[in-house]
């Protein structure tokens, strides 16, 4: 059981307590590797919160790795993240900014605020750049609930740890340009929850269509993209059943297009 | 050049407990009882913000009475130990057993080894998937374990509370029965405890993953069938967080 003496105590940081007790990993070595990566993500304010949502395809180069791989994960009660990069470290950083976010709450008996839990984030991305450097890019979204303001934030990321607060959408991955355009064409203030999932699903719909790396809806093993929305009441998935009607409505106006 | 005077060991352990004893007598005591949906600890704590009882895993929680620096330290130690093993390994692979023997083999060379004993008793808690599951690790000073059934007592009235709590406690009791034989127990048959007096910490099987919940002075209030004497606390503290673990999806 690890116990530190008061002046030396690592506090409520959970990887500083891995690097004390020789956990963390270690250096790369030098070179660069091509490892599976995870792509599109989306993330969009509307009247109640926000909405998060990423298709499941993971590639390696021009092979499908992985069809359900999930994108868009709860980092505590009223937050979300999601990935885009290189799928191993990413879903690691995730993993060990859940642990954190608990570890904190638990430790301290308060839960971090939002902004704390970006800046967090933040420094779990710029802690990843030499690894960044020789391929293995992790850019997250990070979305959640302002308990204190009462209201969805948006939070983006570049590789060095950049952190922009977006105050309508945000998409990131090889298709994030197709489904951003969707989202700034359709997007308004104070859309209501709906609207917001109809948007989403049709801008994951044309980033699939035209970004051979992002996943569209799998009708037929019944894989559809991680939906989530983030409100006062927490971290809601969007169930599947819900998701393949919005898919199979946005099919229908596209047929109509066509014809 | 002086020579100590010679103590048998005896006589040193003896004084060692004897000081510890003392120590935690002076402090309120803290109940803990299973119920129909998990584990309910009660303690007699009149303050809002310094915890007695809190959340060390999912289905784990951690109790301690005594001197506050001393059992507060012990905690974040659990909680640390927890959340390494948990990483390292599985959330599964958290279990209080293991985490009962650690605290008590920490107590048990600080009872012997350090210039003075800590001050506390604890327990640390695991809710079961089904009834009957449930566990309770009761840690002493000197680092004695106890595997305790259907409740267990902390602190200095420990003997005369357990008393009460033996002819009070049976088997399928509800939240609200199982505050109420806890609350009489503690409060003994010449005081009556409000809601503002008591802190209370559930072990929940219907909470999700993360089991452990606290109750604000309002649900107390409306559990005990009492208005709370200062209004009450407005908002109601989020449950334990419940996102899906990562792992188990």
């Amino acid at each position: 059981m690890p116990l530190f003496p008061p002046n030396d105590d690592p506090g409520s940081s959970f990887p500083d307590l891995l690097r004390r007790l020789g956990l963390a990993p270690g250096a790369l070595p030098p070179g660069t590797i091509d490892v599976p990566h995870g792509t599109t993500c989306v993330a969009l304010r509307f009247a109640d919160g926000v909405v998060m949502a990423g298709d499941r395809r993971a590639t390696s180069g021009n092979l499908i790795s992985h069809r359900t791989m999930e994108k868009v994960m709860p980092a505590d009660r009223h937050s979300g993240v999601a990935i885009a990069g290189a799928a191993g470290p990413a879903m690691e950083m995730v993993k060990l900014f859940q642990l954190q976010l608990e570890h904190y709450e638990k430790v301290e008996g308060t839960a971090l605020s939002l902004d704390g839990k970006a800046n967090q984030l933040s420094m779990m991305v710029r802690g990843n750049l030499p690894a960044a450097m020789q391929g293995l890019v992790v850019v997250p979204i990070f979305a959640g609930y302002d308990t204190l303001r009462h209201q969805g934030r948006l939070f983006d990321y570049d590789v060095t740890g950049g952190r922009y607060e977006e105050r309508d959408y945000v998409a990131t991955g090889s298709g994030s340009l197709h489904a951003g355009t969707v989202i700034r064409v359709g997007y308004r203030e104070g859309l209501s929850r709906d609207e917001a999932l109809d948007l989403c699903t049709r801008a994951l719909w044309v980033a699939a269509d035209n970004d051979s790396a992002t996943g569209g809806p799998d009708a037929l093993r019944g894989i559809y993209p991680t939906v989530a929305t983030i409100t006062a009441r927490g971290f809601e998935r969007v169930g599947d059943d819900e998701l393949a009607g919005r898919f199979q409505a946005v099919a229908e106006q596209e047929r109509g297009v066509i014809q | 050049m002086s020579m100590p005077f010679y103590v048998p060991p005896e006589q040193a352990m003896k004084d060692r407990a004897d000081f510890a004893r003392k120590g935690i007598a002076r402090g309120r005591s803290l109940v803990a009882l299973t119920y129909d949906d998990g584990i309910c600890i009660t303690a007699e704590n009149p303050s809002n913000t310094l915890r007695k009882i809190s959340e060390i895993y999912d289905r784990i929680a951690f109790a301690g009475v005594g001197r506050y620096n001393e059992f507060d330290q012990l905690r974040v130690a659990g909680v640390r130990a927890a959340d390494i093993k948990g990483y390292q390994y599985s959330r599964d692979d958290v279990d209080a057993r293991s985490l009962a023997n650690q605290y008590a083999q920490i107590l048990g060379q600080i009872f012997t080894h350090e210039f003075k004993p800590m001050e506390v008793d604890i327990l640390v808690a695991e809710v079961g998937t089904h009834p009957g599951e449930d566990q309770m690790f009761h840690v002493n000073y000197d680092g004695t374990i106890t595997d305790e059934k259907n409740y267990s007592v902390l602190g200095g009235d420990a003997d005369a509370i357990a008393q009460r709590l033996d002819s009070t406690w049976h088997d399928g009791l509800t939240l609200a029965e199982a505050l109420q034989v806890a609350v009489q127990a503690l409060a003994g048959p010449d005081r009556t405890l409000g809601a503002d007096d008591l802190e209370v910490g559930l072990l929940a099987r219907s909470n999700g993953r993360r089991a452990f919940r606290r109750l604000t002075d309002t649900d107390l209030a409306e559990l005990l069938g009492t208005a709370p004497s200062n209004g009450g606390t407005p908002a109601s503290e989020p449950a334990g967080f419940a996102p899906p673990s990562p792992q188990s999806e």
